[in-house]
């Protein structure tokens, strides 16, 4: 029995996940409400971006077509970039980064958990180093969405706001891809039943709204993405090969 | 919020198995569930430990610097109270 393939545009789609979601934490850092908790969002950003490099150096060796992590990282434009759009918005308000990151690290802790089974060996070693990264994400939101919704009322005001305006990119994550190791579509049911336990604890409801059109996947984002990768990448485009 | 309606705690590092915790310093948090979280993340992102202690730096007792002397001083003549003021006897292997 042969290996099936994994196709390099599904790890593409997770790299980029992580990328995004990586240099969306960095904004916070000298701007999170403490000091200890820019800390926190910067490490778990740091985190994300391990997982994005390791993922983007095996999505360009299945490419076949020799491109590196920085090739992929700085030298793409928005169109090649195959990230949701759950994770390019900006998040300059703290509780939506917390319930963004409630939605995506606990989608990540669920994917990276069946791929770290994979036989796909070179990304079953890739997601068994990121569950227990991504483990402790979720614990960080999970902690603060306990506190900012069953906290005042004004905490719980705009918890709720938080996950009513992220909620609509919920479902781009399970988006059916029948040719990856892991259908992401097979997730839904345990990252939805997961997030639902946490935000009903922190005396907040799930919203019902209709999904957005999304397209990440297939190259087509939101204008902000375009935003963050000219500054993402300004610097090597400037200066290709710089380093320091 | 600020950091003046977060208490202070302080943080106790183990930095291996079979040593004790060592003091490594003090941070803000809510609650004792956040101050651990934010110990992990400000005092242990190197590697530097493989336990934690946090504790409300309030429910700490200390010493009084005034007293350092009545405290202290005594022990100062008091060299029998090492272990080396003793002979080991020849021929003992498990002391």
């Amino acid at each position: 029995m042969t290996t099936p393939v994994t196709p390099a545009g599904f790890v593409l789609g997770l790299a980029d996940d992580a990328l995004v979601s990586a240099q969306r934490m960095g904004w916070w850092i000298s701007r999170a409400p403490e000091l200890e908790e820019d800390l926190a969002l910067a490490n778990i950003g740091l985190d994300q971006l391990g997982q994005a490099r390791a993922l983007l150096t095996y999505a360009g060796e299945l490419e076949g077509t020799g491109r590196t992590e920085d090739d992929l990282a700085y030298l793409r434009d928005d169109r090649d970039f195959r990230n949701v759009w759950l994770v390019e918005r900006p998040q300059t308000d703290f509780g939506v980064t917390i319930a963004r990151l409630l939605v995506f690290a606990t989608w990540q802790s669920e994917l990276y958990a069946a791929l770290a089974s994979s036989a796909d060996l070179t990304l079953a070693g890739v997601a068994g180093k990121a569950v227990k990264e991504v483990a402790y994400h979720v614990d960080h939101a999970r902690l603060w969405t306990l506190r900012l919704g069953d906290g005042t009322e004004e905490s719980h005001r705009r918890m709720q706001d938080a996950l009513d305006a992220e909620w609509p990119y919920v479902e781009e994550l399970f988006v059916a891809d029948p040719d990856a190791p892991i259908d992401p579509a097979t997730l839904r049911d345990a990252v939805l039943g997961r997030v639902g336990e946490v935000v009903a604890a922190a005396t907040l409801t799930v919203p019902e709204v209709a999904p957005s059109v999304g397209g990440g996947r297939r190259g087509l984002h939101t204008e902000h993405l375009g935003h963050l990768l000219a500054g993402m990448q300004h610097l090597h485009r400037s200066h290709p090969g710089v380093t320091w | 919020m600020s950091s003046r309606d977060w208490p202070l705690w302080e943080v106790f590092v183990r930095p291996r198995r079979g040593l004790s915790h060592v003091h490594a310093g003090s941070l803000h948090a809510p609650d004792a569930e956040m101050a651990l979280r934010n110990a992990r993340d400000v005092y242990t992102r190197r590697q530097e430990g493989v336990s934690l202690w946090v504790v409300p730096s309030a429910e700490i007792v200390a010493s009084d610097p005034g007293e350092r002397d009545a405290f202290f001083d005594p022990a100062e003549d008091k060299v029998y109270r090492h272990p080396t003021f003793y002979d080991v006897p020849e021929g003992v292997q498990h002391l």
